[in-house]
């Protein structure tokens, strides 16, 4: 639980931190530290110099923006947990923010941070799939947006470029739609051992349904197959839809449970978050 | 701030404990807040591979690094001895010499082989990770069955097995049994039941790792040493022996530690190597362990394959209780490890009456962290396995499991001093009374009666009820006994009072607590016993300069051993103190009265208090002929008899049976440890006790991959359950005095954690078992109550 030697600069600006980044291609990005400084303790990972991006003014800010909520990348889970515009217009970003980790790590942990970590059990990654949200970042080329669905390429690996950092993530409003996100984890504070985010729109018919998975492959995924026998069986088709919840899963043995027992329980948990999100149309 | 009054006497109160202004604010002084001038830093090689040959050690690479001062390995550091092992059980034990640096392999992943010294913590680190190992991996082993297999990798060349030693009542006990099992077992008119359990290897976290300081004097020879230990007598003699320096020039201090669970009562390779390099380099050597080191270095508990057999009437009179425990010891034996079982070896027909009885066990090496005492230690098996087994024979018997714990209960009325079927006498108990208030708390019959509409409306969450009537055996121990069973010590605690000739009270005692609030229980006693201020009574303990010579604490003997020692010290000072005023008050001793720090005569105004003749003894200037000055009194205590607290604890879970998650709904708690000093601290000592048992049925479980490394090697991992898995306790009592000590005290260390593993896991089954369920291996892990659901259900299509 001792790191190696490493250098620690604060960047006083969005530029400066590009520019810091860009002078040492091994440099890591610090915002809330806690998927990076585990690593670091565990010497797992050792970044010869380590960017605080924690001072960098303007991207802390939650911002009503016409079809989308703009969420800073350095917006922290409690505060997507509390902020009113975030509960009133994506209340699943609200939610589900309010289950990452403990108090402790929501209150140091970063939106932008847990969607550039990617890692496939945390909870922001799949939900951010299921919002179609869109990734704002910033790199030395300048500024282009990715859309979820290309963000997440594999296991702790992302679309971004070397040097480029998360700046904002614009998240479509949900008004109208039913949401639930279901986490099975042992503990409170564990990370799911398998999660299902969904969201749901329709009157009568399903029009719209999304799926997203946690842990239940190397990245979060969308259950396109749940998502396709929902839209064509309706309310009537919960059941088909969960039977085919882990058919585009990978899922993963640990010592948290067996790929099978994963499998079961997204089939299990599918059904129990659409029809929370029903009930919420 | 509000006034509080103070009682008319302090023992049976709930005193707020003394040492938690310090713990609290910060100020407490554990072994990582003590830096010393010259300081330097020691960081452990540990083997990456569960079983490895060391071809060479190359340390030049850390040697180079700026800062690191020397690096050694085993064959660099001489000790005068191997680790001491304490507990040979018998003749055939088999006990491998445990270097503290192993020198020619690698038996577990964490075993250490070399050493690192730094001006820092992280330096050391560095050094660490710079030190090569060329290895020779082998093949390793470290399942209990697969250890004992034909071909299996063997860990101890010279013993060409892994069998480490058997023992058992028939062949090793010094009590006679009532009766061998085998007739009952052959009786063809008894109903016999035989079950099979496999208990998890467990992982203890104290809050505090370990940690150790050793502070040099070269020129004197005299070293002491700071350690975050539950057992600083204990760890000086073992390090007497391992480091050859005389006791007289070692000095062992537990200074504030926090917490142990047995995973500080050992004697643990970074003791001796500390000394060791101390001694070498003439500098102060601290070394505290990381917290994933914790889980690779110090003791593993539990892990043991149990086949336990019982045999009844028909109408649920048992007979015989037959039990075979094959044990894991780890790679080594530590300081007790081989006679952890036998902690338990007398339990395992529990609180009822029986006529037969026997038992054997196993021990055996495996790639894995050695094993030692865990909180319980022996106890916690003897109860799971007769528990659970209790219900089992309940359902093949269709009756209802307290109906048959009723029935075998050993009568009330037998006691005090009821020589049990496996041969040791339990002091006394009420086994009815403490169920029956159980019952009435929980209201039994309501709760039947939900489980049966959520079973006949087909709810998705069952309900289920599960009991644990358990017993054990604490104060460890009588010498003597100890003596019968091979242990190479005493089981006697000792305290000393001293009354300063300013009035305040120094006690000094020979336990050594690290949580259980044992300074503010003693001080509860002292205060009543001499009346004197419980403000003014200073508690020391912890450091063998100035404690008397101690067994230190674990196996719930604070109270029991300790505190008993405590109360008969004072007994003896009063002894004194009314000599001296019967010289002052010039009257017969028979004439004095003694109450609230007051020799009164009797039938007069005329008194002494016991401040004064404190002084009076100083001062010496008018002392009885022949009267030794100073009012002080020392009293080393050997219990005649364990002490054997019990209880009845009852779990009602809820279970998810489409994912085979449990919820625990309600959990009752009766406990029964005699004369309760400060109902506070029992309360206390039961929930965290039913914390860790109830961790042990659902969350805890050492598991380790294919190649012998531990999977589950940090906190993300190893489920220690929280203040949100655990349900609100309900805890209640009864109070059954122990009749083998004047304060008629048992211990409550342990219960909880004895008591709630079978009483969570009968709740489980007792959920499914219409489904056909009959045990969920533990820990009750989702993904194992679900697959004993879909195997039950399959098993009956």
């Amino acid at each position: 639980m001792i790191p190696a030697a490493f250098d620690y600069e604060v960047a006083e600006s969005l530029e400066h931190a590009l520019d810091l980044l860009a002078a040492n291609e091994d440099a890591k990005a610090l915002a809330g530290g806690h998927s990076l400084l585990p690593l670091m303790k565990l010497r797992f990972a050792r970044p010869p110099l380590l960017v605080d991006i924690g001072r960098v003014g303007g991207l802390d800010t939650i911002a009503d923006a016409g079809d989308h909520v703009a969420v800073g990348a350095l917006v922290r889970h409690c505060e997507l947990e509390r902020d009113p515009v975030v509960r009133e217009q994506v209340p699943l970003l609200a939610y589900a923010a309010g289950l990452v980790g403990d108090r402790q790590v929501r209150h140091r942990g970063t939106i932008g941070g847990s969607l550039a970590h990617a890692d496939p059990a945390a909870d922001l990654p799949a939900i951010a799939l299921a919002l179609e949200a869109e990734i704002v970042a910033r790199g030395p080329q300048g500024e282009r947006t990715i859309a979820a669905a290309d963000f997440f390429t594999g296991l702790y690996q992302t679309a971004l470029a070397p040097g480029e950092l998360i700046v904002q993530v614009r998240v479509p409003k949900t008004a109208g739609a039913g949401w639930s996100y279901v986490k099975f984890r042992r503990r409170a504070l564990d990370w799911a051992t398998v999660g299902v985010a969904a969201l749901v729109r329709g009157n009568g018919s399903i029009d719209d349904a999304r799926i997203a998975l946690v842990s239940m492959g190397p990245r979060p995924l969308r259950a396109t197959a749940a998502e396709e026998a929902l839209r064509t069986g309706g309310r009537d088709g919960v059941a088909a839809a969960a039977e085919q919840a882990d058919a585009e899963s990978a899922p993963q043995s640990d010592t948290a449970a067996s790929a099978d027992f994963r499998r079961h329980l997204a089939r299990v948990l599918t059904a129990r978050a659409v029809e929370e999100a029903l009930g919420r149309v | 701030m509000a006034t509080v009054e103070k009682p008319a006497t302090f023992v049976g109160t709930r005193q707020l404990r003394k040492e938690d202004p310090e713990l609290i604010t910060g100020a407490a002084r554990f072994v990582d807040d003590i830096s010393l001038p010259g300081m330097l830093w020691l960081g452990v090689v540990r083997s990456p591979f569960a079983h490895a040959r060391i071809r060479s050690i190359d340390v030049s690479k850390a040697l180079e690094l700026d800062g690191v001062v020397a690096a050694y390995t085993g064959a660099d550091l001489e000790f005068a001895a191997p680790l001491l092992m304490a507990w040979a059980i018998n003749d055939q034990v088999k006990n491998p010499p445990h270097n503290p640096l192993t020198k020619d392999k690698a038996r577990y992943a964490g075993d250490a082989v070399a050493v690192v010294v730094a001006e820092s913590r992280a330096l050391a680190k560095d050094g660490v990770v710079a030190v090569e190992v060329d290895w020779e991996p082998l093949p390793a082993v470290t399942g209990i069955r697969e250890a004992l297999a034909d071909g299996a990798p063997i860990l101890h060349d010279d013993f060409g097995t892994n069998d480490a030693g058997s023992w058992s009542i028939a062949g090793d006990s010094p009590v006679p049994t009532r009766g061998p099992s085998a007739p009952f077992f052959d009786d063809p008119d008894l109903v016999k039941i035989k079950e099979e359990y496999s208990l998890a290897r467990l992982i203890p976290n104290a809050m505090e790792p370990r940690g150790v300081v050793v502070d040099p004097n070269v020129a004197m020879g005299e070293y002491t040493v700071y350690s975050a230990t539950q057992i600083p007598h204990i760890l000086r003699t073992a390090l007497v022996i391992s480091n050859g320096i005389p006791e007289a020039k070692l000095r062992v201090v537990a200074p504030d530690v926090g917490g142990g669970f047995g995973s500080k009562l050992e004697v643990y390779p970074e003791d001796a190597i500390c000394l060791a390099v101390a001694q070498k380099l003439g500098r102060p050597i601290k070394w505290v362990e990381e917290r994933s080191e914790n889980y690779v270095a110090t003791l593993h508990g539990r892990e043991m394959l149990q086949q336990i057999e019982l045999a009844a009437t028909r109408d649920g009179d048992l007979k015989a209780v037959r039990v075979r425990l094959t044990v894991a010891m780890g790679a080594y034996l530590r300081l007790v490890t081989p006679g952890i079982p036998m902690l338990g070896a007398w339990l395992y027909h529990g609180c009822y009456d029986c006529e037969g009885y026997d038992l054997e066990y196993t021990n055996v090496f495996t790639n894995t962290t050695f094993t030692d005492a865990y909180r319980g230690a022996g106890r916690p098996e003897a109860t799971y396995a007769i528990e659970r087994a209790m219900d089992t024979l309940a359902r093949e018997l269709d009756i209802d499991p307290v109906e048959l714990r009723r029935k075998n209960f050993i009568p009330t009325e037998s006691f005090p001093n009821y020589t049990i079927a496996s041969g040791l006498t339990v002091d006394s108990a009420d086994y009815h009374g403490t169920l029956d208030k159980c019952l009435e708390v929980l209201d039994y019959d309501a709760v039947r009666a939900e489980q049966r509409t959520r079973r006949d409306r087909g709810d998705r969450k069952l309900l289920g009820v599960g009991f644990s009537t358990w017993i054990e055996m604490c104060g460890l121990a009588p010498s003597r006994v100890l003596s019968a069973l091979n242990y190479a010590a005493g089981g006697w605690d000792a305290a000393t009072i001293e009354l300063m000739p300013t009035g305040t009270v120094r006690v000094l005692t020979g336990v050594s607590p690290h949580g259980q609030g044992s300074a503010t229980v003693f001080a509860q006693v002292v205060a009543d016993q001499l009346g004197v201020d419980y403000d003014d009574v200073e508690v020391l303990h912890g450091d063998t300069a100035t404690t008397p010579f101690g067994m230190d604490t674990y196996g719930s003997r604070g109270v029991s051993v300790g505190g008993v020692a405590l109360h008969a010290a004072g007994e003896k000072l009063i002894a004194k103190a009314r000599t001296l005023a019967a010289h002052e008050l010039e009257c017969a001793e028979d004439d004095l009265e003694f109450a609230g720090g007051n020799f009164t005569v009797k039938g007069t105004d005329r008194s002494v208090g016991i401040k004064a003749l404190a002084f009076s003894s100083w001062t010496a200037h008018n002392l009885p002929d022949g009267m030794e000055p100073g009012l002080q009194a020392t009293h080393l205590y050997d219990p005649p008899n364990f002490s054997w607290p019990n209880g009845a604890h009852c779990c009602v879970v809820e279970v998810d049976q489409d994912t085979g998650s449990v919820d625990i709904v309600r959990y009752l708690a009766v406990d029964d440890c005699g004369v309760q000093l400060n109902p506070m601290l029992v309360e206390g000592q039961v929930h965290g006790g039913v914390a860790q048992g109830i961790a042990e049925a659902l969350f805890e479980e050492a598991i380790y991959d294919d190649e012998g490394n531990l999977a589950t090697g940090t906190m993300t991992n190893y489920l220690v359950p929280g203040p949100p898995e655990l349900p609100s306790f309900e805890v209640h009592d009864t109070v059954t005095p122990s009749p083998t000590n004047p304060m008629g005290v048992k211990g409550i260390g342990e219960a909880g954690t004895i008591a709630a593993p079978p009483a969570v896991i009968n709740a489980i089954v007792d959920a499914l078992a219409h489904l056909g369920v009959r045990d969920v291996e533990r820990p009750a892990t989702p993904e194992r109550v679900w697959r004993a659901i879909q195997e039950a259900k399959e098993g009956r299509s």
